[in-house]
């Protein structure tokens, strides 16, 4: 069959079997190998992209059934060769050791951070409570989210401190918005 | 790598054309909404399908929550992002947004629909439980229309449910009387698993007595999803400590539990026991009255 989708701004169209899966359809047949494959099993995360706007396990997704749709990948989060602050975050605070996790953990919470601009440590760990990293323990993308938070807030002049480093411990920015955990 | 056995994709565009489809394609022909349960069922090979129609697109058709009057209407498509989201439903049902918080997880959680979890009759499925609790009736559609099948008819054990050749589940309706009141309990391994053992439970109250109650079990037994004697047990009475431990040993009576990875069936029966009372303890208190 033929499908036919949007895929980082740019109309891609490919003969493929029903049964592709939409990780391998980005992978193999476009090259947008950011996107990373693990689990299989949509436990693990790596292979999160975008479909029309939200998060979805591209493991679990068949090629087919994002014909027509909006797809959104790693490949497309930096514009015009400037990283995403969310990129840029987990550059500054060192959000990953092996990376594998790290493509999908950044889809999540550029979505996360759309939604809800300044969420707070367990509002970040929520968002990324279906991906699996196996080497940092979460504490550093925790803080690279808010990192990313922060600085768009600065940039944006809505609040935060732009020019702030990496935060030392993740509760920082967490404790002043305690009272926002109700409606998680 | 896990790739589905070949099939026949074909694609949806209201609820009358798969149903059309269902019923031209035959019995080898399945329907996928969110696909987070088919999908690695076909992968492993557990499912064997000639075509799959997707009915995403019937998003627009059956995904909603409307409160009305005398019911609460929530269609087959709904995501459960939109069940944890829509204040509307929690300030009636807040058992809906404690399930929906601890099942799977949050980018899961915008795939999957309400329709798909029912219909995949999976008996750790934490929404089968909600539903039962509620005393919820579904809707089936078919060739010939409409039929109405409550939640206990509808779930006939593991991935069986009343839905039969050529129909789908659109809706699901949920009769909304005054003084009631919900809650949900999980016991899980880690965030986003399924459950050891969860309990939906819901109570009417009027004064201080209980005029109508219900709860439902997921991940203890093939078919759990509403305890038969906890309404019969509870009704008329007035809240207690003992009331609830007397529905807490109802519902480990009736479950039959397995041990596997998650724990013992010891352990779950104890799990059923435990989380009933909690839910009922926790449902009454709700009210703020008792």
């Amino acid at each position: 069959m033929r499908v036919t989708m949007t895929v980082n701004g740019e109309e891609v169209s490919r003969e493929i079997e029903s049964r592709l899966l939409l990780v391998h359809f980005v992978r193999d047949h476009l090259g947008l190998t950011g996107t990373h494959w693990g689990c299989d099993t949509s436990n693990c995360g790596t292979c999160v992209v975008w479909m029309d706007g939200e998060p979805v396990k591209s493991c679990t997704v068949l090629a087919a059934m994002a014909g027509g749709k909006e797809v959104r990948t790693v490949e497309g989060l930096a514009t015009d060769g400037e990283l995403d602050p969310v990129q840029q975050g987990f550059m500054e605070c060192h959000g990953l050791q092996c990376g594998f996790c790290t493509p999908g953990m950044m889809m999540t919470a550029r979505a996360l951070l759309d939604r809800n601009p300044d969420p707070t440590e367990d509002e970040v760990r929520e968002a990324i409570s279906g991906q699996i990293c196996r080497c940092t323990g979460y504490a550093t993308i925790v803080r690279s989210v808010r990192w990313a938070a922060e600085h768009e807030a600065a940039a944006n002049g809505t609040a935060g401190n732009g020019t702030a480093g990496c935060p030392a411990h993740p509760e920082g920015g967490a404790a002043a918005d305690g009272a926002k955990e109700e409606v998680r | 790598m896990q790739v589905p056995a070949p099939f026949e994709y074909e694609r949806a565009t209201s609820v009358d054309h798969a149903i059309g489809l269902l019923d031209r394609l035959g019995e080898s022909a399945r329907l996928v909404a969110g696909g987070h349960s088919l999908l690695p069922m076909m992968k492993l090979r557990l499912t064997d399908l000639e075509y799959l129609i997707d009915i995403n697109e019937l998003h627009g058709e059956l995904g909603y929550v409307r409160v009305e009057e005398e019911q609460v209407r929530i269609g087959a498509m709904t995501r459960h992002r939109e069940l944890l989201e829509s204040e509307e439903l929690h300030a009636v049902f807040p058992v809906f947004r404690e399930a929906e918080r601890v099942i799977a997880d949050p980018v899961v959680r915008n795939r999957g629909t309400l329709g798909g979890s029912l219909c995949q009759a999976d008996p750790s499925e934490d929404l089968s439980a909600v539903c039962g609790a509620l005393g919820a009736v579904c809707v089936i559609r078919g060739p010939e229309g409409e039929r109405l099948v409550t939640m206990d008819e509808f779930h006939r054990g593991p991935y069986e449910t009343a839905v039969g050749h050529g129909e789908m589940l659109v809706e699901v309706r949920f009769p909304l009387r005054a003084g009631g009141f919900s809650t949900f309990e999980k016991v899980e391994r880690r965030a986003g698993d399924w459950a050891v053992a969860s309990v939906a439970a819901a109570v009417w109250l009027d004064g201080d007595t209980i005029t109508d109650a219900g709860v439902g079990l997921a991940a203890v037994g093939p078919h759990t999803v509403r305890v038969d004697g906890i309404t019969e047990a509870l009704r008329g009475q007035r809240p207690s400590e003992e009331l609830y431990t007397r529905a807490g040993e109802i519902a480990a009576r009736s479950c039959d539990p397995a041990t596997d990875t998650r724990g013992s069936a010891e352990y779950k029966r104890h799990l059923a026991k435990e989380l009933t009372r909690r839910t009922l303890r926790r449902a009454v208190a709700r009210t703020g009255k008792v």
